[in-house]
């Protein structure tokens, strides 16, 4: 390196502005970003209790937890059987229905297509299970994406059933 | 440009303009030299700053009365509706204008597309309109989202899940812009806050736009490069400002028709539907400027793919003055080109014609050629057409093709040749 390209000291007093500089514009703006993600109130809506003792097997009902649609149903042993006895490398998102519903006659899932988030329709579609009507994707008795645009399958949120008739979403 | 040697009349005008050159500004804005054979498809310039102007001040007024809040909203609007004097008839305006603004601007970039307004050296004005065209489709989305119906609320649902298909932090993306886990009332608010901003934003880029415009001046359908001023052209004042005005008159008309006698027809009834998001309507369509891009994303069955394809075709028209290799810049000289124009055009109707439909069976079939087609016009036809295509020879002025007394003897032969 000639001495022309050695570093002056009014070079150092540059590059240490614009860091500095960088850093402080990057702390003004990161609250401005911030202040749009998901607030307290809204975080404080974690978890729903939902009572299940009056439903029927083949029945399903759709609750709200955290602004979206949660599909809560009770499976007939048919409905369970077929959702079992899919050969995995059938799925494009292979998951053991086993591991999707613990217990397999209560499926709970988010009823929240994955392709763009509308709402499936239930008992519809090729597959038994449901059909979302925004572009067209098939779910099968286990909530496993079979047909369409939707990468993956519906998504089983964190649940626990706090005795026999209810469940707590969350 | 001659405003450089304008001198107020006034000793007041000359004191103001020499301390803001306000006066010389209107000056320079009469006396723009503008070609003498613009046709009538160069009125939407006048026709969309109209329509931007009408949409800032209903939706000034609109503001005075709305109410952004998931549990209100709805009712709001009705409430304008019904109670609010008037009110019918600005939210109608409203909301057919956001219509009548795409129609305009749809037409203004076609003509642009037609006579290669987009070219050397007016890449910048074409850049800056279509970062203006993102912006207002932003806008137009968004205050679709604010009546708080089903299709709002679904709409809203659907576009913003666009973004939960980049990999890795799409999840966070989308509570991000919702301000929550689904769309609800943070997204409302926001959404009602960029609504009234954009516009605005808007603005600025349109005088940047006709900025940009004033200094190589005014394309035009010869697409040949003028002497200003000369005897080619004629003063914006009072020229194109009247055939400017009876232009926004005619489409008043359309604008007038809409308004009164069928202001719902572009919208969808679902919307007078509260949201409520338990139930998705059965059909999900967007507004009919929309439904081009949307069919390009359902044609795709993936959905990373999907989305990236039709944001894809929106920012290929950005590089379009790069991918157009022709020097000539008017399709009338361009035999082959014309007819590609025509089929484009097509191409487009026919796309935005499949999104309005289920995708399923032939639809999905057609809305998948169509979206490949559109691809390959910009990005194969193109750039081969402008190396291989004879075009016919372009005339040296604007008032020779008409006249004939061309400098150029050959050019005037060759005239009566083709007669």
């Amino acid at each position: 390196m000639s001495d022309q390209k050695k570093p002056k000291r009014r070079d150092f007093l540059f590059t240490a502005s614009y860091a500095i500089g960088a850093v402080g514009i990057g702390a003004a703006v990161w609250p401005l970003v911030d202040q749009m993600n998901p607030d307290r109130s809204v975080k404080a809506l974690a978890s729903t209790e939902v009572d299940v003792s009056s439903l029927e097997p083949g029945k399903s009902i759709t609750v709200l937890w955290r602004g979206k649609p949660v599909f809560i149903k009770r499976r007939t042993q048919d409905e369970i059987a077929e959702a079992r006895s899919v050969d995995l490398k059938d799925l494009p998102h292979p998951e053991k229905d086993e591991d999707r519903a613990k217990n397999p006659e209560w499926l709970v899932m988010l009823g929240v297509c994955t392709h763009l988030g509308c709402v499936p329709l239930g008992d519809k579609g090729e597959y038994n299970g449901w059909f979302c009507p925004c572009h067209g994707s098939h779910y099968d008795t286990s909530g496993r994406i079979r047909k369409g645009p939707a990468p993956t399958n519906l998504e089983v949120p964190k649940y626990e059933f706090l005795n026999s008739n209810t469940i707590k979403i969350g | 440009m001659s405003d450089h040697n304008y001198v107020p009349s006034s000793k007041l005008g000359k004191w103001f303009n020499d301390r803001l050159p306000l006066l010389s500004l209107s000056a320079h804005l009469q006396e723009y030299p503008t070609p003498k054979n613009l046709n009538y498809w160069w009125t939407f310039g006048g026709i969309l700053t109209f329509c931007l102007i009408a949409q800032i001040i209903t939706g000034v007024v609109l503001a005075m009365h709305y109410v952004a809040h998931a549990d209100l909203a709805f009712d709001s609007v009705e409430h304008i509706m019904r109670d609010v004097n008037y009110g019918w008839l600005i939210r109608y305006v409203h909301a057919n204008g956001a219509s009548m603004f795409f129609l305009a601007v749809y037409i203004h970039i076609f003509r642009s597309l037609y006579y290669g307004s987009y070219k050397s050296p007016r890449e910048v004005i074409w850049i800056i309109g279509m970062i203006i065209y993102l912006l207002m489709m932003a806008t137009a989305f968004m205050g679709y989202v604010l009546p708080w119906g089903q299709m709002s609320f679904w709409g809203a649902t659907v576009i913003t899940n666009l973004f939960s298909a980049v990999p890795l932090v799409g999840e966070s993306i989308t509570n991000w812009l919702w301000g929550g886990y689904a769309v609800d009332n943070p997204t409302l608010t926001r959404f009602f806050s960029l609504h009234y901003l954009l516009p605005f934003l808007i603005f600025g880029l349109v005088i940047l736009h006709i900025w940009a415009l004033h200094v190589p001046g005014n394309n035009n359908p010869v697409g040949i490069d003028l002497k200003k001023p000369s005897k080619d052209t004629v003063p914006f004042h009072p020229y194109i400002v009247i055939k400017d005005l009876f232009a926004l008159l005619l489409f008043l008309i359309v604008f007038a028709f809409f308004v009164f006698y069928a202001p719902n027809i572009l919208g969808h009834s679902d919307n007078y539907i509260e949201a409520n998001p338990m139930v998705t309507p059965a059909h999900i369509v967007p507004e009919w400027y929309l439904l081009p891009f949307y069919a390009i994303l359902r044609s795709v069955p993936d959905k990373l793919f999907g989305v990236i394809a039709m944001f894809a075709s929106i920012f290929i028209l950005i590089i379009l003055p790069w991918l157009d290799t022709s020097k000539v810049r008017s399709a009338i000289f361009r035999p082959l080109y014309k007819q590609f124009y025509w089929i484009l055009v097509i191409d487009v109707i026919l796309l935005g014609y499949m999104g309005a439909m289920p995708a399923e069976g032939t639809y999905l079939l057609i809305a998948r050629i169509a979206t490949t087609y559109y691809f390959v016009h910009f990005l194969i036809i193109l750039p081969i057409l402008g190396k291989k295509e004879k075009t016919l020879e372009v005339p040296q002025s604007i008032t020779e093709p008409v006249l004939g007394g061309s400098s150029n003897p050959e050019m005037v032969k060759k005239k009566d040749l083709f007669n």
